[in-house]
């Protein structure tokens, strides 16, 4: 009679999942805090140019964003650059009605400090954009923000 | 009458890497890495109807930048590329040599650091309509950063740290008033002037 007893099963004991929730979680605390949440479905192309001059948009609640680029779906839409506010595409008639309708739903002491950010696709002409910065300027949104992406300091 | 220990019932705990990888995926879903940075510029107002003209500006004091369709730069009449830009306008603002044909100089007393030379210099940018924004971009960037580093030039001659630093500083609880007024000197001094034509057709 042996005093330690032996193990009676003889196959490999099942790895350990318990720490499986730990590392999920984990990840998933990662993503909720360095992502933030999709304003919009973008419809276009969207690759913004690079600059290294750039400063950060602080409050995201006095932010409207005009996107401008080539349509995704080129077959339906074609390829000339559209302007997108929020989830829909619209002509330049539309911008100065949309400015003016987002700033009204802002507290009134805050409609003074609303920033408009130009996403634009950098394959775009200055024409469209030129046009929908007029726009602005006529309905005094003049604070602006070109959005672009951190170019590496050479 | 042999009685078993009683044992705590434990919770599965299985089915939670099941619940945790849902809201995982959620959230991989429904974000965007995108962080919102960007060049902010202030427009100008709008053209009022019967606005008197401006005040004429000597041709010594404005450097043209003209971008055409083609993305071309014409600089002050010369063809550049777009590295040489950031160059061309340092030597612009600051006119180091003082020459006759780069802006003129006024004496203005600025805070903190008495008086100094401040240069009349205008930035005056045109562009085409069709001129790609990546072009667009690329220039005001240029033009931002020969600012900025003549601007950091100034402050570690006077206040010993570069301006980057001097603003991260005026944002901290702690004396950040003193850094703000340091930053209010500077940029009495190399005031940001980068102003854009109204836009037309320039071909090209």
């Amino acid at each position: 009679m042996s005093k330690f007893k032996k193990d009676n099963n003889k196959g490999t004991p099942a790895v350990s999942t318990a720490s499986l929730p730990d590392i999920v979680f984990m990840l998933l605390f990662f993503f909720m805090v360095t992502t933030v949440m999709r304003e919009v479905d973008l419809k276009i192309k969207m690759d913004q140019p690079e600059a290294s001059e750039i400063d950060k948009l602080e409050d995201k609640a006095l932010v409207d964003y005009i996107y401008i680029g080539e349509p995704m779906n080129s077959e339906l839409y074609g390829t000339v650059p559209k302007i997108q506010l929020d989830d829909d595409f619209a002509t330049i008639e539309d911008v100065q009605d949309y400015i003016i309708a987002r700033r009204a739903d802002r507290p009134e002491q805050l409609q003074g400090k609303i920033t408009v950010s130009l996403k634009v696709d950098k394959e775009t002409k200055m024409g469209i954009v030129t046009e929908v910065k007029q726009k602005l300027r006529k309905v005094q949104a003049l604070k602006i923000n070109y959005s672009t992406r951190e170019k590496v300091v050479r | 009458m042999a009685r078993k220990k009683r044992e705590l019932q434990e919770i599965n705990a299985g089915s939670m890497a099941d619940i945790a990888f849902l809201l995982l995926v959620f959230f991989l879903v429904t974000t965007t890495m995108d962080t919102s940075w960007g060049l902010a510029r202030k427009l100008p107002p709008p053209l009022l109807e019967d606005q008197p003209d401006p005040p004429p500006i000597k041709d010594r004091n404005v450097f043209v930048v003209l971008a055409n369709a083609n993305d071309q730069l014409l600089v002050e009449g010369e063809l550049l590329s777009i590295d040489q830009l950031r160059e061309a306008a340092k030597e612009f603002i600051s006119n180091p040599s003082r020459k006759e044909t780069l802006p003129e100089f006024k004496e203005i007393d600025v805070p903190l650091l008495g008086r100094m030379p401040v240069s009349k210099q205008v930035i005056s940018l045109q562009n085409d309509n069709g001129t790609s924004y990546d072009l667009y971009i690329q220039v005001q960037n240029e033009l931002a950063a020969a600012y900025s580093e003549l601007r950091d030039e100034l402050a570690m001659q006077k206040f010993g740290m570069p301006y980057k630093k001097i603003e991260e500083m005026a944002k901290s609880e702690e004396g950040g008033e003193k850094y703000a007024e340091m930053i209010d000197a500077i940029r009495d001094v190399y005031p940001q002037r980068i102003s854009e034509a109204e836009p037309k057709d320039i071909g090209g």
